[in-house]
């Protein structure tokens, strides 16, 4: 059964993956962004991560996709792209080779190394009938007592992200007189 | 074939295998496209990449750091596409054409 979810699981990673780089209409590749989430997100029930299963389908293929389809609709740019044309020379298989690479030696770091880990933990609370809500629970204390201060400095940056876009993003009426 | 199913599992090896394929083709994703918007959802699947072996090694290892690690990355990842999308829409203010190539003003 956890054999199946998981194929399943990496057919949708990957094949939303493959759509985010290889379609060429924005609007599609945000719809492949949202099947990868997606199985993200079932990865995570996978793991017991509940909590952060719920955030990445709240946040990630709530809000920020449909941040993403906001602008493409916004700048009018949700036609398909060419393609075909390549500007740089040798770019794409110079990129798959880089890519490739890249993904050929994390593997080989990772086996080569799965020996060695053991669990090394206190454990990580299994979400079950008797215990809806063990992994939340978990997961906040750690968050509010070990890492409350990096809590509190992730709010003053969501803040000033904020700020920053509405100052970034108004329309300046007084353009060119240094005002 | 159900005796083999119930046989193999999958280890978190499996999954930090796929968030490395994860993380090649996002890698691959924002060298080759020209659109920054594509290019900014490729970021994404490597942040994605990266939170998917937290949560696997977090489970393996048996701490939970990984998953609070996870969740700071999301709220980092959400600030990163609302600065990165105003740039965006800002830069298309004074042009017409969304393509990387053409964003070469700071070029020495």
């Amino acid at each position: 059964m956890e054999l199946f979810v998981f194929v399943v699981a990496a057919a949708m990673v990957l094949a939303g993956a493959l759509g985010v780089v290889t379609r060429s209409n924005p609007v599609h590749a945000a719809m492949s962004l949202v099947l990868t989430l997606f199985g993200i997100a079932v990865m995570f029930v996978a793991h017991n991560a509940h909590f952060l299963a719920a955030v990445q389908v709240i946040v990630y293929a709530g809000a920020i996709v449909v941040l993403f389809l906001f602008v493409i609709m916004l700048l009018g740019v949700d036609k398909a792209e060419d393609l075909s044309v390549e500007p740089i020379t040798n770019q794409r298989p110079l990129a798959a080779i880089i890519g490739v690479g890249i993904s050929a030696i994390v593997i080989a770091a990772i086996v080569s190394s799965r020996a060695g880990l053991g669990a090394a933990g206190e454990g990580v609370n299994e979400t079950t009938v008797d215990s809806p809500d063990a992994n939340i629970r978990q997961l906040a204390r750690v968050i509010f007592s070990d890492n409350v201060f990096a809590f509190e400095i992730t709010s003053v940056l969501l803040l000033v992200a904020v700020v920053g876009t509405v100052v970034m993003a108004r329309k300046t009426k007084s353009v060119g007189t240094g005002k | 074939m159900s005796a083999m199913l119930s046989v193999v599992q999958p280890t978190s090896t499996w999954y930090l295998v796929l968030s490395a394929v994860l993380f090649g083709i996002g890698t691959i994703g924002v060298m080759v496209r020209r659109n920054p918007l594509i290019m900014f959802m490729c970021i994404e699947l490597m942040l994605n990449a990266v939170n998917l072996s937290f949560v696997a090694l977090s489970s393996q290892i048996a701490n939970i750091d990984g998953q609070v690690a996870v969740f700071f990355v999301l709220v980092v990842a959400a600030a990163e596409v609302v600065v990165g999308l105003g740039i965006i829409v800002s830069i298309m203010r004074r042009r017409t054409t969304l393509t990387v190539d053409d964003m070469s003003g700071l070029k020495g």
